[in-house]
């Protein structure tokens, strides 16, 4: 039964990886699954600096799932360097690393910085963050914006070069194929979807940010649509997420057309959750006589 | 490998108006110890994540836990209607907990709990008992006379009861009786409502001695990776590089200096 996948010239013992953001850099979950199990590690948005984010309350429970504001708040290029690159040196996964940034230049800041990095195999740009309020979700959001991102980006980057989709746009193919016109190496969606809640009873939004992004099994059914119509749009690779909860779910969306998928927030809810996706995705295919993983790929159209 | 585990429900009771005593058989909690928590999930479509709830007791043999919580909301709800044998899934015990080496040195420690804030008291009272072999002073802060679990405390620390109208001792809150009964403590550890931890913290500051606080916030994962649960910090955490700290994980217990600027 083969696992491997291939993405960008890169291969992946499995197309298994963690969405960005929920996962650390892996330290933490460290001691709750194997890591070096995981097709990739992708790790928390980065940026060039420390980034404080936003104020609590950050997450809240919605229906089948959460919104967080949590506004990217990571220790900067320099301590994820030295401290989770270091981390992750010791084991024998993938790492994709996600950029972040309120300018392009920012964004080539830490590109630049990592170029260099053998233990990075691929960087992940987002563009899609709900939640600040400066650059992230703007280049997203525009396709004339994420193609002048993308562009610049592909000119300074090493490593292949993943564009993290926002769902909030009236047409996700028409956002696959600027990224894929300037020259992303793939692309990965979806993010969260903008939301928002409010206490009825003292009549005050919950979150101290107001909106939030959206994320649990309740988004799932967009996501798939989402993941569907962007890989028909392009001929690069897709990485599909977006309420992944168990192994049927991730094979939902590597037959609506994604090649690798990430498990999301199924990790706040049970720490394990990534490998037991995993596990039963082996378990679909040996049910259902399926040979290589690459079989099921865009196989529903 | 840690894991979420399967606990099952050996009790379940209403101690007082919205308020829960559950007891769970868990596999193994060897290491947990006095204010650290457990996520509990109760496990429905609607109410995916986990609820951080403080350790209230913690069986010699560790084998079994109390959890005593409010209903605040649909999670805790559904919690609040566990049966005897059935099941819940927890993860834990998580976060720091209180110092006992330092918890030791003190001469005259003393011990506040306000609310909901009193369960994680409970523990602290016990080992501080069995560690120094003297019984903390306790005070205890409620709204009225429906008071849940002071009894509890009789063996293993001095309880002194505060209630915002008076009907049983203090009237007031716990700085209310600290003042009354003119205690000097040389160490505070607390758990309460924010405006009662900044009183601590504001007496602490004056005293010139340590309070350990234990914070709630509103967490998704309970275990450091999602970022959902910091607290502003007086200076840079060594982990974020920024004037955060995780309250599942840095936390939930703080000195009140480095906390609630």
């Amino acid at each position: 039964m083969n696992m491997k996948v291939k993405i960008a010239g890169v291969e992946f013992k499995n197309p298994v990886t963690v969405a960005s953001g929920t996962f650390g850099s892996g330290m933490e979950y460290g001691e709750f699954v194997d890591l070096n199990r995981l097709g990739a590690i992708t790790t928390k948005g980065v940026a060039n600096v420390p980034w404080e984010g936003n104020p609590t309350p950050r997450v809240t429970e919605v229906y089948g799932g959460m919104l967080n504001a949590i506004g990217l708040q990571n220790p900067g290029i320099d301590v994820f360097i030295e401290r989770d690159l270091a981390f992750l040196e010791k084991y024998d996964t993938r790492v994709i690393v996600n950029v972040c940034g309120h300018t392009v230049e920012e964004y080539l800041e830490v590109v630049e910085r990592l170029s260099d990095e053998k233990r990075v195999d691929l960087l992940e740009i987002n563009v899609s963050c709900p939640n600040v309020k400066q650059g992230a979700i703007a280049f997203g959001q525009k396709a004339s914006e994420l193609e002048k991102i993308t562009k610049a980006i592909k000119e300074k980057a090493k490593q292949p070069v993943i564009m993290k989709l926002s769902p909030n746009v009236t047409d996700i193919a028409e956002m696959a194929k600027a990224a894929e016109s300037a020259g992303a190496d793939a692309i990965s969606l979806i993010n969260t979807i903008t939301g928002m809640k409010i206490d009825v009873r003292t009549r005050k939004f919950v979150l101290a940010n107001k909106t939030g992004g959206m994320s649990g099994p309740a988004i799932k059914p967009v996501a798939v649509r989402m993941v569907y119509q962007a890989s028909h749009a392009v001929n690069i690779p897709v990485i599909g997420m977006g309420g992944i909860m168990k192994g049927e779910d991730a094979i939902e969306f590597m037959l609506a057309g994604a090649a690798m998928v990430s498990v999301g927030a199924a990790n706040f809810i049970n720490p394990g959750a990534s490998i037991q996706v995993l596990e039963e995705m082996e378990k679909y295919m040996e049910r259902y006589g399926v040979n290589d993983i690459n079989e099921l790929v865009g196989a529903v159209t | 490998m840690k894991k979420k585990i399967t606990a099952k429900v050996l009790k379940q009771e209403e101690l007082t108006n919205g308020i829960y005593s559950l007891y769970l058989e868990v596999e193994d909690f060897a290491d947990a110890h006095s204010g650290q928590f457990v996520m509990i999930y109760p496990g429905a479509g609607e109410n995916l994540l986990g609820r951080p709830i403080s350790l209230c007791e913690v069986s010699g043999d560790r084998r079994i836990i109390r959890l005593v919580y409010r209903v605040a909301g649909a999670g805790t709800y559904r919690i609040s209607h566990l049966k005897e044998k059935e099941t819940v899934q927890v993860l834990g015990p998580l976060g720091n907990g209180y110092d006992m080496e330092i918890a030791d040195k003190a001469q005259t420690p003393i011990l506040m709990g306000g609310g909901i804030g009193i369960p994680p008291m409970l523990q602290l009272a016990k080992d501080i008992y069995a560690v120094s072999g003297r019984k903390p002073i306790v005070l205890l802060g409620y709204r009225d006379r429906n008071l849940f679990l002071a009894d509890c405390f009789e063996e293993t620390a001095q309880v002194i009861i505060a209630t915002e109208d008076g009907s049983v001792g203090t009237k007031g809150n716990v700085m209310d009786a600290l003042r009354e009964k003119a205690l000097n403590p040389d160490m505070i550890c607390a758990c309460g409502p924010m405006p009662m931890l900044r009183a601590i913290k504001n007496y602490a500051v004056e005293s010139d001695i340590k309070a350990y606080i234990s914070l709630e916030e509103r967490m998704a994962c309970g275990v450091g990776a999602c970022l959902g649960c910091v607290t502003k910090t007086a200076h840079i955490d060594d982990h974020s590089k920024v004037n955060n700290a995780r309250v599942c994980t840095e936390g939930p217990v703080f000195e009140a200096r480095e906390v609630l600027p």
